[in-house]
């Protein structure tokens, strides 16, 4: 059955985010056959409006306002609303971002829908749109289908394959006026905290710090073989709870569920709830100097040892490997 | 000030996950208060204490979760409300229990709503924006800091992926509480025994002029599973230095993740 789909573009730091184009890959999947629709909201965002036809969205939809320089669910959502009741879709899809976690509950309200949050994979199986979506912060998966209204899903970043770019797809990027008005919550500054470059839920490679590393001091190292590697760092319970790094960082039950390619545990003891965080991860990577830890049990390679030896070590041999490739 | 607390009772971060029948197995696991609904309610008597009102803390539970009202009560809510549709609603989802909270708490004049920003069992972080939308009242999601001015100006710092928005806004309003926000009190002695005196309300659907079709789940659940378990790997061997040349050359050839 083929359907309209809409997804939600992401503009960061003057790009586009990579969830955008795996939400057009999802989206694909849900349209079977239908119209893949992309949707770019801000002030000053049509630049970004090819990228998406290259990414495989069919049409592109520019609403720009100054009210929606900064994200907020008011703003964003009458700019929403508008397009959907325009374009009367009969999917939606947003990146399990913090801005699509925020918007989406209230806009499925709008449409009186239910709405499948944070989505790992989507596939078409016996005449349902089912997806598949972590509980229990990855302890144990769960499949789900929408059973009345609109199928409205979020994707978490990094999981759904995106198509391959191509320059030779063609669409049209229509504008859409909006008044964006009556926004009951201002953002009055944004404070950056994070390193530029990558988010720790749509990293590659993540380097991550435990107890071990024993101070603030010493998630230097860390960092150095996360840029090596085009990577994130990431941290323990143990290591924000001592006041080594900020939560933000933290990954487990509490903090952040990641999913990189490679995930490297400092100096960490492997707490089920720090393992329900990380160990989907596909390559784990242990580093620890207590052979009887945890992590070792999940871990795909392990290094006993002192992470202040071996990791320092490790950023050389990339280094290394990064010169002759 | 009139603040309500949207509470979730689920299983401890420490339980391992089994299945049986199909189901998630609770025979026997040890059950909390989601821990983000526990900065909530921290907050929530903090912001009581100094500007004064009431504290209710309200879930959509089973029985079961009378136990962790209690706690609320200890840790120093001043009424809890359980509104209990099990028997009632065979199929809930998020759109289910956001719909009944918002009914619970639309004559209610909350001035300030505060949750979780997400359970740490279902993980949707979709009812408390839902509830907002559905009272027609602004929300800040993931917040880490909350001033609440005399005049009812409202200034809150929002966790935006490890970045921070200095979000104004006003009441009524609700808030999601992401980790840092506080520090969650241990229930006193003192604090359990009056707890045990303080009002818990039990409703139903009925009490709420629900009927099953008005809260019927959108979405539904097909399959549970578990993910595959992940074997004990290699454990590299020799000196250090050559064991991470040695690591190097796996991650690159055998696992080809670099």
């Amino acid at each position: 059955m083929a359907r309209k789909v809409l997804t939600l573009a992401e503009v960061r730091d003057g790009s586009l985010r990579n969830v955008s184009f795996e939400a057009i890959a999802a989206a694909k999947t849900i349209a079977e056959g239908g119209e893949v629709v992309s949707v770019l909201v801000g002030d000053q965002v049509q630049a970004h409006a090819n990228e998406l036809i290259y990414r495989g969205a069919d049409r592109v939809v520019v609403i720009e306002h100054p009210n929606l320089k900064f994200y907020t669910s008011d703003g964003y959502s009458q700019a929403l609303k508008a397009v959907i009741d325009k374009e009367q879709p009969e999917g939606i899809v947003f990146g399990h971002t913090a801005l699509g976690k925020d918007l989406s509950p209230k806009l499925a309200i709008k449409l009186d829908a239910g709405l499948v949050s944070d989505v790992i994979a989507v596939e078409e199986a016996g005449g349902n749109i089912v997806f598949t979506r972590p509980i229990y912060s990855g302890k144990a998966f769960e499949k789900k289908i929408v059973t009345d209204g609109i199928i409205f899903a979020t994707v978490r970043p990094n999981n759904i394959a995106p198509l391959e770019r191509d320059e030779s797809r063609t669409g049209s990027v229509e504008a859409l006026a909006v008044e964006i008005k009556d926004l009951r919550a201002i953002v009055k500054e944004v404070v950056r905290k994070t390193a530029e470059g990558v988010d720790l839920t749509e990293a590659k490679v993540i380097v991550a710090g435990g107890r071990g590393v024993k101070s603030a001091e010493g998630f230097k190292p860390l960092k150095e073989l996360a840029e090596v590697l085009g990577g994130a760092v990431g941290a323990s319970r143990g290591a924000c709870d001592a006041g080594y790094c900020d939560y933000s960082l933290q990954i487990g039950q509490t903090g952040k569920v990641v999913t990189p390619d490679l995930y490297i545990a400092c100096g960490i003891s492997g707490a089920i709830q720090h393992l329900a965080g990380m160990s989907n991860s596909k390559v784990i990577v242990a580093i620890n100097k207590d052979p009887e830890a945890n992590i070792f049990k999940v871990a795909d390679y392990g290094i006993v040892g002192d992470l202040f030896e071996v990791v320092p070590l490790l950023t050389e041999e990339f280094k290394k490997l990064k010169v002759h490739s | 000030m009139n603040i309500f607390v949207l509470m979730k009772r689920t299983f401890d971060t420490e339980e391992k996950i089994s299945i049986v029948n199909g189901k998630i197995n609770e025979e026997g696991a040890e059950f909390i208060i989601n821990p983000y609904d526990e900065y909530a309610i921290e907050e929530a008597i903090q912001v009581r204490d100094k500007h004064g009102g009431e504290v209710t803390v309200v879930t959509v539970g089973s029985e079961e979760a009378e136990k962790e009202l209690r706690t609320a009560l200890a840790m120093g809510c001043d009424k809890a409300v359980l509104i209990n549709i099990d028997d009632d609603v065979e199929e809930q989802d998020q759109y289910t229990t956001a719909k009944v909270l918002a009914e619970y708490l639309k004559d209610k004049n909350p001035d300030l709503i505060l949750a979780g920003n997400v359970a740490i069992d279902g993980g949707s972080g979709q009812v408390g924006p839902r509830v907002a939308e559905l009272l027609g009242i602004p929300y800040v999601t993931t917040i880490t800091k909350l001033d609440i001015a005399d005049g009812g100006k409202v200034t809150v710092v929002r966790d935006v992926e490890g970045d921070e928005e200095i979000i104004e806004t006003s009441l009524p309003l609700l808030v999601t509480a992401q980790q840092g926000l506080n520090e969650p009190r241990y229930p006193s002695l003192p604090g359990i025994m009056k707890a045990k005196k303080k009002p818990l309300d039990e409703l139903e659907l009925d009490d709420l002029d629900l009927d099953e079709e008005d809260v019927e789940a959108k979405t539904k659940t097909i399959e549970v599973f578990l993910p595959p378990k992940r074997e004990a790997g290699k454990i590299l061997q020799g000196e250090i230095a050559d064991q991470v040349k040695e690591l190097v050359q796996l991650l690159r050839s055998e696992a080809k993740v670099v």
